[in-house]
């Protein structure tokens, strides 16, 4: 960061209309697919069963920083901050997660074709 | 421009258009979604029909939740006050559970609107209205509402005279609000449902008003 730290982090957004990142307001909304559903899922359940906290979430969002934002969807984001807290809650491993990633990537070259392993 | 949506085709159950990656090139992401869905239930932390419940429960929420609650206090004065007084408890009378979130009902009058925007994140009363427009997520309607509110709301098309106080309330992810839009003139012999049919989501987040009779 070469410019001095004005107390607000990048998330930080109210008031900063002269943002060089401002776009238009979105006009359309899209309705949700189904793996974005159960990341959402996902997530909610992680709180009620004690994994992590909506803190944990964000603290992950807010970390990832502005170019995620830009460049990720909502979704993708919040996918990345449910795994980096599973990571560190201990669930899984990085190894079983990429052992893991390996064999759905296997399946087919579709969501639902990869999505199908009887689980 | 923003909107609530009106009939069209090739529109999902919810009102919206599919997204069209269902059944298009696997991306990284979704291999990480299935991937960690499968260890989350192998470890025992959830089960497949945990999830399954999640997404069905997702799916039944829509903003009519919230327009049964306004209409209920357009009729009941008694159930307003105590919507004003204690939005989630208020909520839970009609059998809509908000979470842990503290729920703060905000009431629009002759001479004050109320708008809602979450400027450090995407905080919204979900299990009144179901998931977030994606508008309300954008950098656009975070940094701009709390700025210049009377100039994102007349791009919604709601153009307030200045004598009307804009009151732009900021969610936390601890609290949640809900606007209780004004009751449109010429509805007294309506009842409860024919009410709620005239609440809008965006009347409730305050982008817009209930529609006229």
């Amino acid at each position: 960061m070469t410019e001095p730290f004005d107390g607000k982090r990048w998330h930080d957004m109210g008031g900063a209309v002269a943002h060089p990142l401002m776009g238009p307001m979105p006009g359309d909304d899209h309705d949700f697919a189904i793996w974005e559903k159960r990341v959402d899922a996902l997530v909610i359940l992680s709180g009620l069963k004690g994994a992590f906290t909506v803190d944990g979430l964000r603290r992950v969002l807010e970390d990832m920083g502005e170019e995620a934002f830009e460049t990720m969807t909502y979704y993708e984001r919040w996918v990345a901050s449910l795994n980096q807290n599973l990571l560190e809650a201990g669930t899984y491993s990085v190894a079983e997660l990429a052992e893991r990633m390996d064999a759905v990537r296997a399946r087919g070259t579709t969501y639902g074709a990869a999505s199908d392993a009887g689980v | 421009m923003p909107h609530d949506h009106h009939d069209h085709d090739h529109l999902s159950p919810s009102g919206h258009p599919y997204r069209a990656d269902q059944d298009q090139g696997l991306t990284y992401w979704q291999v990480m979604e299935i991937a960690i869905r499968e260890l989350m239930i192998e470890k025992g932390l959830v089960t497949a029909a945990e999830v399954q419940a999640q997404v069905d429960a997702m799916d039944a929420r829509t903003p009519a939740q919230g327009a049964a609650v306004v209409a209920r206090a357009w009729t009941d004065p008694a159930f307003r006050d105590r919507l004003l007084a204690d939005g989630s408890a208020a909520c839970a009378e009609m059998g809509f559970d908000v979470g842990p979130m503290k729920l703060i009902a905000v009431e629009n009058t002759a001479d004050t609107h109320n708008v809602v925007v979450c400027t450090l994140c995407s905080c919204y009363p979900r299990n009144l209205l179901g998931l977030p427009p994606d508008w309300y997520k954008s950098r656009a309607y975070r940094s701009r509402t709390v700025r210049e509110p009377r100039k994102v709301l007349a791009e919604f098309g709601l153009t307030l005279p200045d004598d009307v106080t804009v009151r732009v309330h900021d969610s936390t992810a601890d609290m949640r609000y809900l606007v209780v839009p004004a009751r449109p003139a010429g509805t007294n012999g309506l009842d409860e449902t024919a009410l709620a049919a005239l609440v809008t989501r965006d009347s409730m987040i305050g982008v817009g008003v209930a529609k006229a009779s």
